[in-house]
């Protein structure tokens, strides 16, 4: 029962508390690059979510399987990185040969999230922490959500400020990041929910 | 291309932070203070050096469906050797970095300048433009972790600045601080170029 507690305390802490993007920055450029529409959010996070379970799982295998035993730590970024992008092009392919409506929503997002720092971040973080398995596999999926969460919420805010009166130099990238800020303060507020 | 103007390319015109808007993720994690800024960029711009040198000396032997993959190696590979060197010579600015030197790799300038510049060029070229892009990103970097410091502590690189009486606005140091004031930044650097049209 504590254990299964503190699976959801993780699960808690990555969606809110500590959200990756909007309290540790990991994956701000795909956050300001695709939450222009509130759709192609949603595609994102989707496949964000899939990815990011995926290789937590994977990586994971790796450092305690592979790169533990040798004694090869140091390669651990060399390591991560390959496996996430061989990843990547695996679960495009295997998308594109089994369901054809999930490859045509989730397509054109999947290259772009080798370059994503919140998947390689958060692969780092499993290990750092010495989560086992399962606290890993929770740990990927609440940082995966906690990342569509923001995304969705930010793109809402963007479809709202394409049609408001904004100052001329503040367009675009500037209005995006003081909106992230201002998000940024109202996810503070969630930080009395857990110690 | 005369090197001069390719390094100040990657400074002004081309400004990574400012102008292009690429790896925005340690830009707004690590400037708390201007000393890790400095740090940052200039382990950035070891990367970006070194990658782009050794990607334009590979590119004609890099099969074009491979580069990215390929790439991704040259800049990880140099992305471990800076976190060793790091960790045994300046081991406090090391941890203070933490998970930021590892996801070096993964900074769009590094992947965007080995595909749009260095995959192109001759390698003395790559070199300039990596230092001047780096130089560009460190300096973005600095500036914003000064103003973030002052304001959030009132301190500059340690040392008190603002007067005792001074009460630091704590959320410059904290994450929404980081947004807003790159927001507002370059909001004005896009007002003074458009005055200056």
């Amino acid at each position: 029962m504590e254990y299964a507690g503190k699976l959801f305390l993780i699960l808690l802490s990555t969606i809110l508390v500590n959200n990756y993007v909007l309290s540790r920055f990991l994956g701000v450029c795909p956050f300001l690059g695709v939450s222009k529409k509130v759709s192609t959010s949603i595609g994102m996070g989707a496949a964000v979510i899939f990815v990011m379970a995926l290789a937590s799982l994977f990586t994971y295998v790796i450092q305690y399987a592979i790169l533990g035993p040798l004694g090869l730590q140091y390669l651990q970024t060399i390591a991560f990185i390959l496996v996430i992008a061989a990843l990547v092009q695996f679960v495009e392919m295997v998308i594109r040969k089994t369901s054809p409506t999930l490859y045509q929503a989730l397509g054109v997002y999947l290259p772009l999230i080798t370059t994503n720092c919140a998947v390689l971040g958060v692969a780092i973080i499993n290990i750092q922490e010495e989560y086992d398995l399962l606290q890993t596999l929770f740990n990927g999926i609440g940082a995966a959500i906690g990342f569509t969460l923001a995304l969705v919420l930010m793109a809402g805010v963007r479809e709202r400020l394409e049609l408001a009166d904004i100052p001329e130099s503040l367009k675009g990238f500037p209005i995006a990041l003081i909106t992230a800020g201002l998000m940024s303060v109202a996810f503070l507020g969630f930080q009395g929910l857990i110690k | 291309m005369k090197k001069s103007k390719i390094i100040l390319n990657g400074i002004i015109t081309e400004n990574p932070t400012f102008r292009l808007v690429l790896g925005m993720c340690p830009t707004l994690a690590v400037t708390t203070a201007a000393i890790n800024g400095v740090g940052m960029g200039l382990a950035t711009a070891f990367v970006l050096i070194c990658s782009n040198l050794v990607i334009s000396l590979l590119k004609d032997y890099i099969p074009s469906q491979v580069r990215i993959p390929s790439f991704i190696v040259v800049a990880a590979t140099f992305v471990t050797i800076t976190g060793m060197l790091m960790e045994a010579y300046v081991p406090t600015l090391f941890n203070s970095l933490g998970i930021f030197i590892p996801l070096i790799v993964v900074n769009c300038i590094i992947l965007g300048r080995a595909e749009s510049f260095a995959s192109k060029s001759t390698p003395m070229d790559a070199v300039a433009d990596g230092l001047g892009m780096g130089l560009g990103f460190t300096i973005s970097l600095t500036l914003l972790g000064i103003i973030r410091a002052v304001l959030g502590s009132g301190t500059i690189f340690g040392a008190r600045l603002m007067p005792q009486a001074f009460n630091p606005a704590v959320i410059m140091i904290l994450p929404p601080g980081a947004f807003i004031t790159l927001g507002l930044l370059l909001g004005l650097l896009n007002k003074l170029t458009a005055k200056a049209r």
